[in-house]
């Protein structure tokens, strides 16, 4: 396929922390709600497992299933917003995080891609995943999420 | 990849402006990064790897051909170091307010 007939976001961070730590802080829910607004992630976290992405307050974010799952290396997820009526029509996305630990630094690759070109879910995401990542960076490193403003 | 080399990088117009056209189309092979630029193929290979470097873009490979991705956390790093914290809001009214005017002289 060519790359003009789909979207693609590439996000890449490097975090001071081992794999394994960065793996749970991306599933765990307890983990999750401190970096990603306040959402968790939740799921079984087998292949062909679902998944959801769930608001403080009980609503669904977004559903899918996991494609993939590796730990700690790789996660690819069927990606579905549920919240959004506009993006939710756009069906679903698919998001891959690819970790390689490097010393006492690893390296976390984000790739979200949505089979439709111009997707409304590639762009409202390219707004949030830069502000996650900061988020998660920080309280990583610093055992501390970002202030509270941020999220 | 430290804060300098992300301000290296970003200092330099060629650079920008190959981040530019991934910023209008993400996913450009090196050739087609290359069309209708006045720069050799060389001189872009390098540029790109300078921005490699600084994790301003990323590269992955799709089949035999590599694609080149803007990769914005580096960006929204300086942001929330260099920008969030002097007020964006007035910083934006202010940005709206030039560019108001400047268009007016165009015409």
């Amino acid at each position: 396929m060519s790359e003009a007939a789909q979207s693609t976001f590439v996000y890449v961070t490097y975090i001071r922390t081992s794999a394994e730590k960065l793996w749970s802080a991306l599933l765990m829910p307890e983990f999750t709600q401190q970096y990603w607004y306040n959402m968790r992630m939740v799921s079984d976290w087998k292949a062909g497992a679902s998944w959801q992405l769930v608001f403080a307050d009980g609503r669904i974010g977004d559903t899918g299933e996991v494609l993939e799952i590796d730990p700690p290396r790789r996660l690819v997820l069927r990606w579905q917003n549920e919240f959004r009526p506009e993006i939710k029509a756009e069906g679903p996305s698919q998001c891959t995080f690819e970790l390689e630990p490097s010393g006492d630094i690893t390296k976390l690759t984000i790739t979200h891609s949505s089979p439709r070109p111009n997707s409304k879910l590639i762009v409202a995401v390219s707004g949030g995943w830069p502000m996650i990542l900061a988020n998660l960076k920080t309280l990583l490193e610093t055992g501390k999420p970002m202030a509270a403003q941020k999220l | 990849m430290s804060e300098d080399d992300v301000f290296r990088a970003l200092g330099d117009a060629s650079r920008r402006t190959l981040l530019d056209r991934l910023h209008h189309r993400n996913g450009q092979t090196l050739n087609e990064l290359c069309a209708g630029l006045d720069m050799t193929r060389q001189a872009v290979t390098k540029h790109l790897s300078i921005l490699e470097h600084a994790n301003l873009i990323a590269v992955q490979r799709q089949g035999r051909e590599k694609l080149h991705f803007i990769n914005p956390v580096p960006i929204n790093d300086i942001a929330e170091r260099w920008i969030e914290k002097f007020q964006r809001g007035h910083l934006r009214a202010l940005s709206a307010l030039r560019k108001a005017l400047e268009e007016d002289d165009h015409e």
